[in-house]
């Protein structure tokens, strides 16, 4: 196996972990602030697009990618309006937002399909994405990938050191509590499920952009289910998320590649692998019940309605 | 999803009866889909039928489709009710559909029904089906031509007939016009996954591929090969603006032939239970334009054997074929009949990898 095998395999692995990545962080966002919001999917569809429709028409990947992570904020707007405001229920309205973002990025796709888009511009730097090995694995993507990183960076260091993810762990841990003491429960919670369906809405572009930049009634083929058990899998923490994607994404690419090097594995199985490898950790994590209970934000899933 | 659509495009149906003027009564034609008719694929393909119907046949026809159908007990709700709104004619287009549309069948002996790739016919139920395998013996001709490291890659959706029969017939091909090549080939254990199928486009080249080739469904395949500076095949519609220099050619599903003909049948009243497996010659499989790089000597032998194959002259599982253990499936100079054709469950001799049971 040659290295120059093994760097093609990582950089399938990570354009694949990517959208993933988006996707789970920002799930995450909104889970911590207490909020269950079942509809990554269908945020991150529309995100798909409406990334992909802006790129072309107006040919420009930056707003492409803007508009991607606006369409899913504003899945998630309508998400809040319905769940903070209305306290509809939030496993229910989650399910319908898949299911409406599913619907309706058909219906703005219909003129899409068939219709190809260049990909977003890879990173290259004359001499350094050149080097063997590290070269095209560090300065080799597209400006997703590394926005992928930097966002987890920035999730990570906003939830755990600043006083603003402070007051959005607390609303998500005991809304009560934080209402009490003055925090605008319902705001923070809408600024997290906002993030989120942004969030959403740019692994979507991923998808559409960079990844298999083309428009296909659901193209998301399942990636926003997989974001969400990867927040579990994850418990809550954006860093393991991130890991988690790219195990995902690993397990996946490499029983691909297994396959054509003609390795004896049943390929059901193989692709069954990456899915297994998530129920275990899930047991693994959860078979500690307290443990279970301090990860997740206790909060979760619950609507807040301010009594006196 | 499906129900909802399946709702509103029952709601359609009833509006459209009611503001259906009551002149001349046109035939009523309805379509069952199994997926969007934006996948760009099989159902894309289906849809492009219908529509050519539509064209051909204007006022005398009135066409109706309802999309995402579960293959299960919705099917049969779904049928049931277009027969109740005055479809004359029904076609239902996945193979899951074959008993619900024979049992709706049963309950409105007037209404014709056609379902596709199935095999249990009624007096009101027709079958039809594409021979695909026809296709992908000129594409594996191609294949076999074009190959500079003499190692294709096959992105498979699941290890039923269909998918096998095309894994033989194109490597059989391939290894027609030369002899050193190779098969490798990656289940991905689905019709429809774009980033799946990119993923395992990636994979097979990595590992030597410089030829693609997919029984699944989006061009994600052919993008990756285009990206990458290889060769691929397009599946199911003309995917040449997804990769035009990568593209060899697409094989093309054109139902609208087969629907042509059938709704025509209906409306002089000709119409009656068949049992169609058509390609190349009936015109259910077409091919895109060639790509223009690839050698002209190459062209005409691949269009050489696409006339011959619809003429009847040529038969891509021509004997002698061998399994992988040895054994004679099809003698010298015999051709497979249609019943082996449609059992196929072993790989033929020469292929080096192990068919998943």
């Amino acid at each position: 196996m040659t290295i120059d095998f093994l760097v093609a395999a990582l950089m399938t692995i990570i354009t694949a972990s990517t959208p993933l990545v988006f996707a789970a962080v920002g799930e995450i966002v909104a889970e911590r602030s207490g909020v269950l919001n079942l509809g990554v999917e269908g945020m991150m569809i529309v995100g798909a697009i409406g990334a992909f429709a802006t790129g072309i028409i107006t040919g420009d990947p930056v707003l492409a990618v803007l508009a991607g992570a606006a369409s899913g904020a504003l899945m998630a707007f309508i998400f809040g309006c319905l769940t903070l405001w209305l306290l509809s229920n939030q496993v229910a309205t989650g399910l319908a937002l898949t299911i409406f973002g599913i619907g309706l990025s058909a219906l703005l796709g219909h003129q899409f399909v068939g219709v190809t888009l260049a990909g977003l511009p890879r990173l290259d730097i004359p001499g350094i994405t050149d080097l063997p090995f590290i070269g095209p694995l560090l300065f080799g993507h597209d400006a997703l990938v590394y926005l992928s990183v930097v966002s987890v960076i920035a999730v990570a260091w906003f939830l755990r050191h600043t006083r603003a993810g402070l007051a959005l762990r607390a609303v998500g841990e005991n809304h009560d509590a934080a209402h009490s003491i003055g925090y605008p429960v319902i705001l923070i919670r809408l600024l997290a499920v906002l993030f989120g369906g942004a969030m959403a809405g740019l692994g979507g572009a991923c998808l559409s952009l960079a990844y298999t930049p083309l428009w296909i009634e659901n193209m998301t083929a399942g990636r926003g289910w997989i974001a969400l058990a990867l927040v579990v899998f994850a418990s809550w923490r954006p860093w393991r998320a991130f890991f988690g994607a790219y195990l995902f994404g690993g397990i996946t690419i490499i029983q691909l590649h297994a396959q054509g090097l003609g390795v004896a594995i049943p390929s059901q199985i193989l692709s069954m692998l990456p899915y297994i490898a998530t129920i275990v950790v899930l047991v693994l994590i959860s078979r500690d019940d307290v443990r279970m209970r301090f990860n997740a934000p206790a909060c979760l899933g619950r609507s807040f309605h301010a009594t006196g | 999803m499906n129900t909802v659509n399946r709702a509103m495009a029952a709601c359609l149906l009833a509006a459209g009866l009611l503001a259906a003027p009551a002149q001349a009564e046109p035939l009523k034609v309805g379509f069952v889909y199994v997926g969007p008719i934006g996948d760009h694929g099989w159902t894309y393909q289906h849809d492009q039928g219908r529509l050519a119907v539509e064209e051909a046949f204007g006022d005398q026809v009135e066409t109706s489709y309802v999309e995402n159908v579960p293959e299960g007990a919705d099917a049969d709700r779904v049928i049931a009710q277009l027969a109740e709104t005055g479809h004359d004619l029904i076609f239902t287009t996945s193979f899951g559909y074959m008993n619900p549309t024979i049992r709706v069948a049963e309950l409105y002996p007037d209404v014709r029904f056609e379902h596709a790739t199935g095999y249990k016919q009624a007096d009101n139920v027709a079958t039809y089906s594409a021979r695909f395998y026809e296709g992908r013996h000129v594409a594996g001709l191609l294949a076999g031509s074009v190959t500079e490291s003499n190692v294709i890659g096959y992105i498979a959706s699941f290890p039923i007939p269909e998918v096998v029969r095309g894994i033989n017939a194109t490597f059989l091909a391939a290894r027609s016009v030369n002899p050193d090549v190779s098969f490798k080939i990656v289940w991905v254990s689905t019709w429809f996954d774009p980033g799946k199928e990119g993923d395992a486009a990636k994979a097979l080249i990595d590992q030597g591929a410089d030829v693609i080739l997919q029984h699944t469904d989006s061009p994600a395949a052919l993008q990756v090969a285009q990206d990458r500076g290889v060769w691929a095949v397009g599946q199911a519609s003309n995917m040449t603006a997804f990769g035009s220099d990568a593209h060899l050619v697409s094989v093309v599903n054109n139902w609208a032939a087969y629907y042509l003909r059938r709704v025509q049948s209906a409306l002089d009243g000709s119409w009656g239970t068949s049992d169609t497996w058509g390609g190349f010659g009936a015109d259910m499989l077409v091919l895109s334009a060639y790509n223009e790089a690839i050698p002209a000597d190459v062209v005409e032998m691949a269009e050489a054997a696409r006339s011959a194959i619809a003429e009847g002259s040529l038969h891509p599982f021509t004997g002698p074929i061998h399994d992988q253990e040895g054994n004679l499936l099809v003698a010298v100079g015999e051709v497979a009949d249609d019943g082996m054709l449609l059992g196929m469950s072993v790989y033929v001799e020469g292929i080096d990898a192990t068919l998943p049971q």
